[in-house]
């Protein structure tokens, strides 16, 4: 495995556990409010500083983590079920399911810039951590629905499942032992990438003032109470380690999504 | 040629099917509202007569679809009605076709004046993010390809992979700290003088370059494998020509058409930028003005404008592909 892939499953290991000890290793109250200790320096007693109403900084990025990990975790691991489900039936049956399914569903969603239909989705439903992260799931399955089917359709012809079928083996059996192991892989991939860019969405509407609401400790929240000029004139750490936080968690999942594809393609390996 | 003929045919009824779709949810979404959208807009004051006449007004009175299901008196028993062509969607439609997007909650100005005149900033946002992209990107591109695997080559990829990975909400606000409250050289946001568009450009832009970058890159790397350069160079021609002359201008076809596909996100990245840099265009309408003063309608104006916009560069760009790469056509 590569140095980047590397670093990536190190972070992200580091992530979780500092997501599941978040109270353990927060210094300070996250809601705390502190008016004598507005837009402090980075110090002993406060790691990142504290911003304008006097909350460390610190403890409300680890706090940070859990929202993110939480919100990506769900998204990916509810758009991975129901599009597999979906991709693997379509694939599998063929006809005019897989027809509405590849040829309308898939290339509306395609049509549709996701990040617009998130918006428009918690727009009308109101913003909350929930609603944020069903719309994230509505957009997120088309994307496992397309890998699978094509996978599915792939494996399909393999001489093992022509084996399985002369056996007498039900459809189910067929797509659900047979097929759905050697075409999961890229799952996975999938999954890791899909990480950082449901953490990236998260991040992004709630920044907008749509997805968790304030004083929540969501990194887009902080970066949006960051953004105004008194405080970057003040505390510009408020912005920055929020922002560190994400751009690195971001690009640790990616890494491990690149890093694990090279390692179970072979083919690309070699290059 | 019938191939043909059926392809596009194929192409024009799944093109139709995505616009029926955007304007459907859009019309749609707006009943999952919680609440009713008269008192959201006029408030717990509003007199019972006020309520009523907003409601005819944008026609909220009026059903919402060809038919609802309606609880009876005792509000358990769940009924069918029929309400025929005479509701809200069919409505949306035929003004639609009109021109009219119907008239904004708040200002009563009509939606689609609205988005017209906040269209040209957002065009001119997107415009210049392309500008910074290519600019940034061919030279760096160039120079990595050029020196592939070695440490500038290695440096400027790191650079590359921080430029994709670090979100405009956050590069944006570093870029006012350090540009217009640190050296004071530009303002922070707002769409006063030309110098006003620097910022803005190079966030919505730092993404697509850095993506820009790796694709040139690799294209240059292929490019430069191939016979025509050895005799270029086997003709003297000094290697900058080489390069910029030759490998640059085969190697940029796939990178141009790549680029078009990118106006999409370009756009809908725009709503972010918009919104960090106070830059008055369509995502800041949608975001401040629409769905922060629960002006519904102007949302699903807003939404509807810049989904048909993505959609016709999305299909433009491919049709352009088409028609430049012979390759994608037969296949």
């Amino acid at each position: 495995m590569n140095r980047l892939a590397l670093f990536g499953l190190i972070f992200v290991i580091v992530l979780v556990l500092v997501a599941i000890f978040a109270p353990l290793i927060a210094t300070h109250d996250v809601g705390a409010t502190d008016l004598t200790a507005r837009y402090l320096p980075p110090s002993a007693a406060h790691w990142f500083g504290t911003d304008a109403t006097g909350r460390d900084i610190f403890s409300r990025v680890v706090y940070g983590a859990r929202i993110s990990l939480r919100v990506g975790l769900i998204v990916v691991i509810v758009s991975a079920v129901v599009g597999t489900v979906i991709g693997a039936l379509a694939g599998y049956y063929g006809g005019w399911v897989d027809r509405i399914v590849s040829g309308y569903v898939f290339n509306v969603f395609l049509a549709f810039p996701g990040l617009l239909l998130a918006i428009a989705m918690v727009a009308f439903l109101g913003a909350g951590l929930n609603k944020l992260i069903f719309a994230l799931c509505i957009i997120g399955w088309v994307g496992y629905a397309r890998l699978l089917r094509g996978q599915v359709l792939k494996v399909r012809e393999y001489d093992f499942v022509q084996a399985a079928r002369a056996l007498g083996a039900r459809d189910l059996r067929i797509l659900f032992v047979h097929i759905m192991p050697n075409a999961i892989q890229p799952l996975i991939v999938q999954a890791s990438l899909g990480m950082a860019g449901a953490v990236l969405a998260e991040a992004s509407l709630s920044f907008l003032g749509l997805g968790v609401p304030p004083p929540a400790p969501s990194w887009g929240v902080m970066l949006e109470e960051a953004r105004d000029l008194a405080t970057l004139q003040a505390a510009p750490h408020a912005l920055i380690f929020p922002g560190i936080a994400i751009a690195l968690t971001v690009l640790a999942f990616n890494f491990l999504g690149d890093g694990l594809r090279e390692y179970l393609d072979p083919r690309q390996r070699a290059r | 040629m019938k191939h043909k003929i059926l392809d596009i045919l194929r192409r024009g009824v799944i093109l139709v099917l995505v616009v029926w779709t955007v304007v459907s949810l859009v019309t749609l979404l707006i009943e999952l509202v919680p609440g009713d959208p008269a008192t959201a807009i006029l408030g717990d004051q509003a007199t019972p007569e006020q309520i009523t006449q907003f409601r005819r007004k944008h026609g909220l009175d009026r059903p919402a679809f060809f038919f609802s299901f309606k609880a009876d008196a005792e509000g358990d028993e769940r009924g069918f009605i029929w309400h025929g062509t005479d509701n809200r969607y069919v409505d949306y439609w035929r003004n639609l076709l009109r021109g009219d997007m119907g008239r904004s909650f708040r200002s009563d100005r009509p939606v689609f004046d609205l988005i017209l005149s906040r269209y040209a900033a957002t065009i001119q946002l997107a415009v210049a993010a392309l500008l910074v992209a290519v600019a940034i990107a061919i030279p760096l591109g160039v120079i990595s390809g050029r020196n592939r695997g070695q440490p500038l080559d290695n440096i400027l990829s790191v650079i590359a992979l921080i430029g994709i990975s670090l979100p405009s909400f956050v590069m944006g606000p570093m870029l006012i700290f350090i540009f217009a409250v640190w050296l004071g050289w530009l303002s922070p946001s707002g769409r006063f003088e030309w110098s006003d568009i620097i910022l803005p450009a190079v966030t919505l832009g730092a993404a697509l370059s850095a993506l820009l970058t790796r694709m040139v890159r690799s294209s240059v790397i292929e490019e430069l494998g191939e016979d025509y350069v050895r005799t270029a160079r086997a003709k003297g021609l000094s290697e900058s020509v080489v390069v910029y002359k030759h490998v640059l201008k085969n190697g940029l076809i796939p990178v141009v058409t790549i680029l078009g596909l990118q106006v999409g996100v370009l756009l809908a990245g725009a709503i972010i930028t918009e919104k960090i840099f106070n830059w008055p265009g369509l995502g800041l309408l949608l975001i401040d003005d629409g769905i922060g003063k629960r002006d519904y309608r102007l949302v699903q104006g807003c939404v509807l404008f810049i989904s048909v916009t993505y959609i016709a560069a999305n299909t433009l760009t491919d049709m352009i592909y088409r028609w430049l790469d012979p390759r994608i056509r037969v296949s």
